[in-house]
């Protein structure tokens, strides 16, 4: 059947208007579904939609074709309200083989769509996956679920039969054609789909024009095949005007250094040894050496932090990064920073653990290491960014308060940020504080400790710098002259100013912004990677009635000094995190106040729905 | 801002007084450090740069207090991570004159992993590795480079470990400078020292060195008058490997793939081994000699060139920057698929 005549034959079908839907792709991790989830991503950003995305996949690069632990999906919700995560249960499941079938089926909501690609539904494959007999032919399924089968190996291989491409080749175009299908049912524009595919295989026009007809074709199918009987549209959500990109946490982080580089003038020499889920953001900085990023692939953990403490001692800005595993072996360098008052960024993308854990999975268990995981008396800043875009204006300001008070800062984000992406209403940078640097030039009266009485931090001198030669280092020293003491006076006096200069940093919080009433029930507080579960949890709290409200803290140490007094305008307050309970204790060893905690640590972000609960059990039980 | 060495300005005339800190001195009284520094501090001078250009990186150790005494930039670090944090540095401020001080414990063993990347990556700064063969500040443990079967206070029977050569581990390393010099002998130790200060690459310098608490006289086959006479051989580059006294010299020559000492008399003209210095195979079989089979050899084993890590780093931004012009941040962030909100 040619194109023209199908569409003469096919009525138009009718589209459904919805409010959000949550599509997840799930194939084998050769099944291109990342790059699937991308580009419908893009699709539903250029369509206007809000959104949020969660990839996921193994930590084995090529797991075993067609087993479970080799399954790779990619979901996303999108919306026409804010849309805060990218959801619990799914209202579509694209399944390309068995094992992503059994491995996600349980999340999709019962009358979910189901799409699957039967010809992956083999003898073979179904063994992999566990399954006695073929689950395409249970007719529970299908009573279940809204089930479609697609032999989409078939029909791809059909849309491009006569392009000079071998079997293999042929068949690893089928992800476009899921993506046109679903594209389809979405009502998503191809457009930037299709923009990416001239681009990306600018050099190779035979993959192109295939990749391309695979894609229409899935489109074509949606729009002619019988069995989809409607499709949906998701009208564009009420967003900020202006210039969006789609931005991932890695990336916010790695592009919040260059503008830190570019408005501070200075170089930034970033130490780093591969390690997942941090590893993106050494290679994206690799790529922007024009905005003077010197990146240092080093030997390990320990050499990656001493070469920035290296740089920050030359005048520059040094950052290293990490995941959980590799900040415990910079724990003892960042001492070193510590003591000696000189700057450096510590980017902390955490994972699960303990050990290598969970590598490719998010959570939060890495609070307590970033604020007590070091030998003795040893305070650091300690931030942490909300969203994927939020890493951007995060990095910058580590860079800021680092430099402005010559200490450590590190940066709590996680997997979920790294890899995620929302529609990022794109800042002007020059709406950015500005950070200013002051390289001590002036001999005259000079000391190497000597503070600056509102920040306490110490002069930053330059190598280089005559007249103002001196030595710093990791034994104690003598406050303002620097000399190394043993004197036991002097030691608790430096203890109590390091961490003084700390709890200065305090003064560079806005006031805590609170989400709902400013007295009430119950306050949620969150920090970190669990903004969006929480935020959708507690306004759907709201528009029942309850008296909730919530705080996000970006500010972790020093913590926002109106915390304490916004804590006790609640009769209850919950705290979700991503690990047994580290913020929770923070806060009540701070204020002693009867906070619980919402804990679960799956590898995966929290759910609104399992945070609603929590908040239903105690705004209820308090009324 | 200022640059090493030759420019606009010019480098005061030093004396080796310009580099004494006001600091204490605080090793063991006898302790071979004090030569070092003293050699050190006269050296500079001669290296020609302002002393406001010059930094003295240490890890942990006896050794390590070195940056304190010299009044020059110091940091004084954690242990082991040195060569890391000078390449930091180099990276950040290539125009620095950066020297590393480290001890055969700091340099070899917790440090190991450091100096073996430092010295493949070829970072432009001068190593100086005090070899004592003993764990001084922690009182006594034998250390990387002390001998098998080495009796300490945490081996009471003897050391179980082999112990490790500073050369050839430099050498395997692909380090393109790496010499051998004596605490006690001042004017080869000042000598190797501005040799390698002005050697463009890393340049790795082993310093015999005593702990006359912990590990007294370790070196005594170059320190002894006798001894020193029967089994130093200098390494001097287009010379020939003699060593030994006047009346009874000795040659080392090579026979098949094996090194060989004979009687210099009986050795024909063609058959000596001249050494040179470009020759890094050469020093390899020179790196593993020592008394009491073999000549003890001081001085310069190797001095190739090779490319310098940091300025591939500088060459490449600077070739970005040149190709693209520098980066424009509000530029970059507007790149891409973007898309507009009314």
């Amino acid at each position: 059947m040619s194109e023209t005549a199908a569409r003469e034959v096919v009525a138009p079908k009718p589209r459904r208007e919805l409010a959000r839907a949550v599509v997840r792709f799930a194939g084998d991790s050769g099944d291109g579904m990342q790059l699937t989830g991308e580009q419908f991503t893009l699709e539903s950003a250029v369509a206007g939609s809000d959104l949020a995305t969660l990839p996921n996949f193994p930590a084995e690069i090529r797991a075993p074709a067609g087993t479970l632990f080799g399954v790779s999906s990619f979901q996303l919700q999108f919306g026409s309200q804010r849309v805060y995560t990218p959801g619990d249960r799914l209202d579509c499941l694209v399944a390309m083989n068995p094992a992503a079938l059994k491995v996600h089926l349980g999340d999709l909501k019962p009358g979910g769509l189901l799409i699957v690609n039967t010809q992956a539904f083999d003898k073979r494959n179904l063994d992999k996956a566990g399954y006695a007999a073929n689950p395409l032919e249970d007719p529970t399924l299908a009573e279940r679920y809204r089930l479609h089968k697609v032999d989409m190996t078939a029909l791809t291989l059909e849309a491009i039969q006569d392009l000079p491409l071998n079997t293999k080749e042929k068949d690893r175009t089928k992800n476009f054609f899921a993506l046109g299908l679903v594209s389809w049912i979405y009502t998503r524009p191809l457009d930037p789909t299709l923009e990416w595919i001239k681009k990306k295989f600018a050099k190779n026009a035979t993959i192109a024009e295939a990749n391309t007809r695979v894609l229409k074709a899935g489109h074509a199918f949606g729009e002619t095949a019988e069995i989809f009987a409607e499709c949906y549209q998701v009208e564009p959500a009420e967003m900020a005007p202006g210039l969006y990109r789609a931005m991932t946490g890695n990336r916010a982080l790695a592009w919040g250094l260059l503008a830190a580089a570019e408005r501070s003038k200075l170089p930034i020499v970033y130490g780093a040894y591969p390690i997942t889920p941090a590893s993106g953001i050494l290679e994206e900085l690799a790529m922007h050496k024009r905005f003077r990023i010197r990146t240092i692939q080093a030997e390990d953990e320990i050499a990656a932090a001493t070469a920035a403490i290296g740089a920050s001692f030359g005048g520059a800005v040094g950052v290293t990064a990490s995941s959980g595993p590799g900040i415990a072996l910079k724990g003892e360098a960042i001492g070193l920073a510590v003591t000696a008052e000189l700057p450096l960024v510590i980017f902390d993308i955490q994972r699960g653990g303990p050990s290598t854990g969970l590598p490719t999975k998010t959570e939060q268990a890495d609070l307590m290491q970033a604020l007590y995981g070091r030998n003795s008396e040893a305070p650091v800043v300690v931030l942490a960014p909300a969203t994927p875009g939020d890493c951007f204006f995060v990095a910058y300001e580590a860079v800021r308060i680092a430099v402005k008070y010559m200490v450590p800062v590190m940066v709590l984000s996680d997997g979920f940020l790294a890899n995620g992406s929302e529609p990022w209403l794109i800042p002007d940078p020059s709406t950015l504080p500005p950070i200013d640097v002051h390289f001590r030039t002036d001999p005259d009266g000079f000391f190497p400790y000597l503070r600056d009485p509102a920040t306490l931090g110490r002069p930053w001198v330059r190598p280089g710098t005559p007249g103002l030669e001196h030595r710093i280092g990791g034994i104690e020293k003598q406050d303002v002259t620097g000399n190394i003491s043993y004197d036991p006076d002097n030691h608790d006096h430096m203890v109590r100013t390091r961490a003084e200069k700390v709890r200065r940093v305090a003064q560079e919080i806005p006031p805590t912004s609170i989400n709902g009433p400013a007295t009430g029930d119950l306050l949620v507080v969150g920090w970190g990677g669990t903004y969006g579960a929480i935020t959708a949890a507690v306004e759907r709290a709201q528009t029942e009635g309850k008296a909730v409200a919530s705080v996000h803290l970006r500010h972790l140490n020093p913590l926002p000094p109106d915390l304490g007094h916004i804590l006790r305008e609640y009769r209850r307050v919950l705290v979700p995190e991503i690990n047994s309970g580290q913020l929770v204790r923070v806060l009540r060893a701070e204020y002693l106040v009867d906070a619980v905690g919402f804990n679960r640590v799956r590898g995966l972000p929290l759910a609104t729905e399992d945070i609603y609960d929590a908040i239903s059990q105690l705004a209820e039980g308090s009324s | 801002m200022s640059t090493t060495g030759a420019g606009a300005t010019e480098v005061p005339k030093y004396t080796k007084k310009d580099f004494e800190s006001d600091q204490d001195v605080r090793w063991c009284p006898g302790c071979g450090d004090y030569a070092v520094l003293s050699a050190v501090q006269k050296s500079m001078p001669d290296l020609g740069i302002p002393r406001e250009n010059i930094v003295f990186i240490s890890g942990i150790g006896c050794s390590s207090r070195f940056p304190y005494y010299m009044n020059t930039y110091g940091f004084h670090t954690i242990h082991g991570r040195a060569p890391a944090i000078a390449t930091g540095l180099r990276v950040a401020r290539p125009d620095l004159k950066v020297f590393v001080v480290t001890g055969d414990g700091d340099g070899l063993s917790i440090g190991g992993n450091h100096m073996l990347h430092v010295l493949r990556r070829n970072v432009n700064l001068t190593i100086l590795l005090f070899n004592n063969r003993i764990y001084g500040l922690t009182k006594g443990q034998y250390s990387p480079t002390s001998e098998q079967g080495k009796i300490t206070k945490s081996t009471p029977m003897g050391s179980a470990d082999r112990p490790v050569n500073p050369i050839a581990f430099a050498l395997g390393c692909g380090a393109t400078f790496v010499a051998r010099t004596v605490d006690r002998h001042i004017a080869h130790m000042e000598e190797t020292i501005k040799r390698a200060a002005a050697h463009r690459g890393t340049a790795f310098v082993e310093i015999l060195q005593n702990c006359n608490v912990y590990n007294d006289l370790t070196w005594n086959v170059v320190y002894d008058k006798e001894q020193r006479l029967a089994h130093e051989l200098k390494l001097e580059h287009g010379k020939p490997l003699l060593f030994g006294p006047v009346d009874d010299r000795q040659a080392l020559v090579m026979d098949g793939v094996n090194p060989k000492v004979v009687p210099a008399k009986a050795t024909p003209p063609d058959r000596l081994w001249i050494h040179d210095e470009s020759n890094v195979n050469a020093a390899k079989i020179l790196a593993d000699l020592f008394a009491p089979d073999y000549p003890v050899p001081v001085g310069v084993f190797a001095a190739v060139s090779a490319p310098v890590y940091e300025d591939v780093v500088i060459d490449q931004e600077q070739r970005a920057i040149s190709e693209k012009g520098v980066g424009d941040i509000a530029k970059l962030l507007k790149s891409g698929d973007t898309w507009t909100i009314e």
